[in-house]
């Protein structure tokens, strides 16, 4: 095997059935390449959280394999277990705890020696630092999600699951995570996150993958992915309302809106020709005119919601 | 071996106590100071020597026994517990660490705070009673083994609790009964023969009959019986502390 092309992550023929029967993971199988940023998007209950639980041990797998960095999870635990870390999703700190004991406890956890220069680097990175002898307690919730990430990051793990980071984190912090993101990313680590917020993905991520109901839908580059499957739109704002769409127009895959003042024709935007032109052309023969004109690129966000329409 | 993780949860733990030094401390000496003074100054005045021990002196290997079993289960319990009630395990089940070394921090922990406090009850008890300890490395070794293995009971206690009932129903609905019955505060030769039989079924009177022959060289058991059971049942509950690691028992889904 080449050492340069074997993914830091594999995972095979993964499954999880819970006690009760629900069967949460079915057959998963992923590979990632180390110094990726991937994005798992799926809707609530897809099996996000449970395939990292899986990864990391907190989860027992039915059945499949994975391994880290060469290393087969339940077998040499230890070894994965000690590159990895993990930032879940549920907010759940010690309460009496400071932020600055916390980070020691889990970087000892993890094997490391004790290192003050890196637990200051990284809350300081984290904004953290003028907080560091407060108990946990006395944190916003963005400050918990945030003790959560430096507690991962204390103990330098080169591949890092992020369950859901800026849930509930508003605006500016959520473009300091994806800085942080970026720069770990130029650091080697490798990064699987999850999200709601498909821009998001679409800011950071390489590669995303989508899950819905334990299944992975779909693996993709990210920009090859928006241009397959991104369609382009023009719509046009009618100067009168339109009855039905003519005959002679009959050849565009054109749809009148609902009060008959807007038509929008989709083509695909990789086509040789987009047939605007020709478009524009035959309006005029029919003697439609519109007042504006907007084209409109759809968006990762629809894409997923398409997605997973078509596979449920 | 993950030496720092021992270290860590270890360290997390001791943390956690010092936080509750009034619940963890003064509250023993406190109660402690009570049972002289209830048990030793007015009962004692009616029974006076029991096996050639005045009754107060006689209380004190019991006193210590209540002490170590009721909080080594309430220690070891809550530390696993309330991580697995707050969400915070997550940590400890993604850290490359065998479960030995979990064992060694969080039963390690609460068994030093259970051996901590014994003592600190020995030293109470010297302001009542003038105490002589006969064998005081086998008293210490007693000590020692009681607190490792019902801070273990208690671990395998708060790995089995789902709800704040189910942790404190065994340490008041059986220890306590327990102690009460096994001999802690009388002998059993005071008791009708067929109550004598009765509590020779109760383990705790193994360990407070070995603890107080360390003491004064009067034992209802065998002292040797009394080590090979401690020692044995120590033995069966890391068995079933590995066990439910290893097959992540209500600790991983
Ligand atoms: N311990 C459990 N026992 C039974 N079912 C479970 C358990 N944990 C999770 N599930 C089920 O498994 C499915 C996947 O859950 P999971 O938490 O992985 O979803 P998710 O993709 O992370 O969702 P979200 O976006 O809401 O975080 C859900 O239907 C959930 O109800
Ligand atoms: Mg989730």
């Amino acid at each position: 095997m080449n050492a340069v092309t074997e993914p830091i992550l594999s995972i095979q023929n993964l499954n999880k059935t819970f006690a009760d029967g629900f069967q949460a993971l079915k057959n998963i199988n992923l590979e990632i390449q180390k110094g990726e940023i991937i994005a798992l998007l799926g809707p609530n209950g897809a099996g996000k959280t449970t395939l990292i639980s899986a990864i990391c041990g907190i989860v027992q797998a039915n059945s499949g394999t994975v391994t880290v960095a060469g290393y087969d999870i339940a077998r040499d635990y230890r070894k994965t277990r000690s590159i990895i870390g993990l930032v879940p999703q549920e907010l759940s700190t010690d309460s009496f705890e400071t932020v600055w004991n916390t980070l020691v406890f889990s970087r000892g956890l993890f094997g490391k020696k004790a290192n003050s220069a890196h637990i200051e680097k990284v809350l300081k990175a984290l904004s953290l630092w003028d907080k560091k002898d407060n108990m946990l307690m006395t944190l916003s919730g963005g400050m918990k999600r945030r003790v959560l990430i430096a507690k991962a990051l204390s103990h330098e793990p080169a591949v890092l699951f992020l369950d859901e980071p800026t849930a509930g984190v508003d605006v500016s912090l959520r473009k300091d995570m994806w800085k942080i993101v970026q720069e770990l990313k130029n650091d080697g680590v490798t990064i699987i996150l999850t999200t709601h917020y498909i821009e998001e993905a679409e800011e950071i991520a390489d590669r995303v993958g989508v899950i819905n109901a334990g299944e992975i839908i779909l693996v993709e580059d990210k920009t090859e992915l928006m241009s397959k499957l991104g369609k382009k739109q023009v719509s046009l704002d009618l100067c009168d309302p339109l009855a039905t769409i003519p005959k002679s127009l009959a050849g565009y895959s054109l749809e009148l809106s609902e009060n008959k003042d807007q038509l929008t024709y989709t083509f695909d935007s990789l086509g040789d020709r987009t047939g605007i032109t020709s478009l524009l052309d035959d309006l005029k023969a029919a003697d439609i005119y519109f007042r504006d004109l907007n084209t409109i690129q759809s968006s990762l966000e629809d894409i997923f919601v398409n997605l997973v329409e078509e596979s449920s | 071996m993950n030496f720092y993780a021992v270290m860590a949860i270890y360290k997390f733990e001791m943390a956690r106590t010092r936080r509750t030094l009034v619940q963890s401390i003064v509250a023993p000496v406190i109660s402690t100071s009570l049972y002289f003074i209830v048990f030793g100054a007015a009962i004692g005045s009616r029974i006076t020597e029991v096996g050639g021990v005045s009754y107060g002196a006689f209380i004190v290997p019991g006193l210590i026994m209540l002490n170590l079993l009721m909080h080594s289960i309430s220690n070891a319990s809550f530390a696993i517990y309330m991580p697995k009630f707050v969400g915070t395990v997550y940590e400890v089940l993604s850290a490359p660490v065998s479960t030995v070394e979990v064992v060694l921090g969080y039963v390690g922990a609460a068994a030093t705070k259970s051996i901590i406090l014994g003592l600190i009850i020995l030293a109470t008890a010297t302001f009542f009673i003038p105490l002589r300890i006969e064998h005081p490395v086998i008293m210490l070794l007693f000590v020692f083994l009681t607190s490792i293995t019902f801070s273990l009971l208690g671990f395998i206690l708060g790995i089995w609790a789902d709800n704040f009932e189910k942790l404190s129903i065994v340490p008041s609905l059986i220890v306590t009964p327990l102690v009460f019955l096994g001999g802690s505060f009388y002998s059993t030769d005071m008791l009708p023969p067929f109550w004598q039989s009765v509590t020779l079924f109760n383990p705790v009177l193994y360990l407070v009959s070995g603890l107080r022959w360390s003491f004064y060289e009067i034992s209802e058991v065998n002292i040797l019986v009394s080590l090979v059971s401690i020692t044995a049942f120590m033995l069966l509950c890391f068995s079933i502390v590995l066990y439910m690691f290893k097959t992540g028992y209500k600790l991983r889904t």
